[in-house]
């Protein structure tokens, strides 16, 4: 059997990358608070997927709490474009 | 009374699926169980306020809670994936016609709101943008508007899905 | 082998969907545009991983019975749960804020949050 999960991990690095792109060029805030939601929710993909690579569950709960946090991260960056914060 | 018993069992059902597969007594240990009583009751001390806040307790009714899985596996995945496909096309062929648009929804729970908005923004073509406080109006932000629809003031919240009524089912399961 | 077969399909297709969105990510015009890449196809693409994962965890606990591999299926379902609740709401949020600080819609036909905000 192969192993698929290492590379499949690998492109969603070079697809993190890419956003990154955006966050790097973005014109506005809005644009930059995007690309960085964008980034975590590939990352959360990519610590799902090391998790089953190298055979660590303890990978997965990294990766739902940090799910969490960058959700509570991007909602207070949210509240300070908007200006209301 | 009845906030902080809710409060604590669902905070407790929460910690037991997380530690699932732990021990053998059923699938947890003894320990884990023991653990996750205690942090529930100080769980439900601290936050007994905010789960019930609206003061009606219809969710804590188990069928409405069973209906939430059938409708995320059934209705709403259909509506996901042609999302995801109209996504798709829109992102290689590059032709959109953007607009934001009022939608009547009529729901009056915070939940009820909550499912639509969500769903709205995970469904074809749509996000949505804001709500109007005192309304229930939803403003949403259309990637390819129909050829005239930009004309009318507000629409009917049941036209934006095309394949099934997902608002009937959230009126079934919020309100 | 069969489940080696779905997993693989269920992997590319993850991976093709998450690649849409950054592509969108890249090409849409303004910020509302470039939402709607993101948030709907890479919830999908990653919920589709995720998938993958548990196909592949319930293979292996169907081969050796092992209960490790059930926590692996019931953590990646809750990863996958909370990625798709909290996208949803945390794009609201960047909506709403970036109609707030004033961004108008490009290429709109029609701005009816504008007209309410007046």
């Amino acid at each position: 059997m192969i192993d698929y999960w290492l590379p499949a991990a690998l492109i969603l690095v070079i697809l993190i990358m890419l956003a990154a792109v955006r966050l790097w060029i973005g014109p506005t805030p809005a644009d930059r608070a995007l690309a960085v939601d964008t980034v975590n929710t590939l990352t959360v993909a990519v610590l799902i997927l090391l998790g089953v690579a190298y055979r660590q569950i303890i990978f997965i709960d990294v990766a739902i709490v940090y799910a969490l946090l960058s959700f509570v991260s991007t909602l207070f960056i949210a509240k300070y474009i908007g200006g209301e914060l | 009374m009845i906030p902080f018993v809710l409060t604590a069992i669902f905070a407790l059902v929460i910690y037991l699926i997380l530690t699932a597969g732990s021990g053998n007594l059923g699938v947890w240990s003894a320990s884990e169980i023991i653990a996750g009583i205690a942090l529930a009751l100080v769980t439900a001390g601290v936050t007994r306020r905010f789960l019930c806040r609206s003061g009606n307790y219809r969710m804590a009714n188990p069928l409405r809670l069973l209906l939430i899985p059938v409708y995320i596996l059934g209705p709403f995945l259909v509506e996901v994936t042609k999302a995801n496909l109209d996504v798709a096309y829109r992102v290689i062929t590059g032709n959109i016609r953007p607009g934001i648009i009022r939608v009547r929804s009529g729901l009056k729970t915070d939940l009820g709101i909550f499912m639509l908005a969500n769903s709205i923004t995970l469904t074809p073509g749509t996000i949505t943008v804001d709500i109007d406080e005192e309304t229930h109006d939803l403003f949403v932000h259309n990637i390819n508007l129909a050829q005239g629809e930009e004309s009318h003031e507000s629409i009917q919240d049941h036209e934006l899905f095309a394949i099934a009524d997902l608002p009937a089912w959230i009126r079934r399961i919020a309100e | 082998m069969i489940t080696d077969t779905i997993v693989l399909i269920c992997l590319v297709i993850g991976i093709l969907f998450n690649a849409l969105g950054v592509l969108g990510l890249l090409r849409f015009p303004d910020v509302y545009t470039r939402m709607h890449a993101t948030t709907k196809a890479t919830t999908f693409g990653s919920v589709f991983t995720a998938l993958a994962v548990i196909i592949y965890g319930g293979s292996l606990y169907y081969g050796t019975a092992d209960p490790q591999y059930i926590t692996l299926i019931i953590h990646t379902i809750i990863a996958a749960l909370a990625l798709a609740f909290t996208n949803a709401v945390s794009s609201h949020a960047l909506a709403r804020a970036a109609h707030k600080s004033g961004i108008k819609p490009a290429q709109a036909v029609v701005d009816r949050l504008g007209e309410a905000r007046r």
